[in-house]
């Protein structure tokens, strides 16, 4: 079956993430004060032909660990595949 | 001394490290596509900088998967020499040839002159330096914070793996002098085997007083001597 998997790919908890400082100050100023951090991160849509979505779910893992994030500074979240 | 210098899409100082191996050390130099699966018996192998494939995911991201980083691999596997400059630097990182990850600057792009002290002369790019020499050559990045967890970065410092740290004029490490928050000021490392060595200054561009500097003359020398040792 073909499937849409969606990734979310986040800078480490606790490593400096100078985007999401400066979106979090920009929203400050427009008085968006509710606004505690942002952080700034990719998504990826990932569309892959496989036998289950719980096969999808492992390509799509094996492929962050290898090229989608940086094992040193990124965590990633694989989200639910979408049939197509 | 025979160079090759890995030529990516999106490289823009595979010129700049050409012109210093062959114009001001006057040694061999060899231009080496991505695509190619030949080091052509080069006895370094340099990763020079630019963007290459844009940056797209990561700066090195992709690059590290060219067919000719199999080779490099290799190469630095058999203890060969491997230099990374700036974007060299982050493909190297990216290949795990080096250990760490170079992030975001904390302050958006940088393009100046540094000054950078030399840790250590433990190194192909560092032989023919002395501990505490101070060197002044241009960065030019958007993504060079060295980056590295404190327990791995500990075992860097005790191993001697860092090799240049940013400092100021009268060459310590202040806040003020690292220009893209780098952990600890590092501005260049090696790896544990001292054969592949990473830096984000370029000193290819500092070889020639009408350049501004000639400071990288004496890391390219270091090169020189250590490959005819």
């Amino acid at each position: 079956m073909k499937l849409r998997v969606p990734v979310q790919v986040l800078p480490r908890h606790g490593i400096l993430d100078p985007q999401g400082k400066a979106v979090t100050d920009a929203l400050h100023t427009l008085g968006f004060a509710q606004v505690g951090d942002v952080h700034v991160g990719r998504h990826l849509a990932i569309e892959v032909e496989a036998a289950s979505p719980a096969a999808a779910s492992d390509a799509v893992r094996a492929m962050c660990a290898k090229l989608l994030a940086n094992p040193v500074t990124e965590d990633f979240v694989i989200g639910a595949p979408e049939a197509m | 001394m025979k160079v090759g210098i890995i030529r990516f899409p999106g490289s823009n100082c595979d010129d700049d490290a050409w012109f210093a191996i062959v114009e001001s050390l006057k040694e061999e130099a060899v231009m080496l596509w991505h695509k190619d699966h030949d080091l052509q018996g080069a006895d370094v192998v340099i990763l020079p900088g630019g963007f290459s494939y844009g940056d797209y995911l990561r700066a090195g991201a992709i690059a590290r998967f060219s067919p000719i980083m199999r080779e490099v691999a290799a190469h630095a596997g058999r203890g060969g020499i491997v230099i990374g400059i700036c974007n060299g630097f982050q493909i190297a990182c990216e290949a795990h040839l080096l250990p760490g990850a170079l992030l975001r600057n904390d302050v958006g792009y940088r393009s100046l002159p540094v000054t950078i002290r030399v840790e250590s002369t433990d190194s192909p790019m560092t032989s023919a330096a002395t501990v505490g020499q101070c060197l002044t050559m241009p960065i030019a990045h958007g993504e060079g914070r060295f980056t590295l967890p404190d327990a791995e970065l500990d075992r860097l410092e005790d191993q001697a793996q860092v090799l240049f740290r940013y400092v100021d004029a009268s060459g310590q490490p202040t806040a003020a002098a690292n220009p893209n928050g780098s952990m600890r000021n590092i501005a260049g490392i090696c790896n544990v085997g001292r054969n592949v060595v990473g830096l984000m200054p370029h000193p290819e561009r500092a070889m020639d007083p009408l350049l501004g500097s000639r400071d990288g003359l004496v890391l390219f020398e270091s090169l020189l001597a250590t490959v005819n040792a």
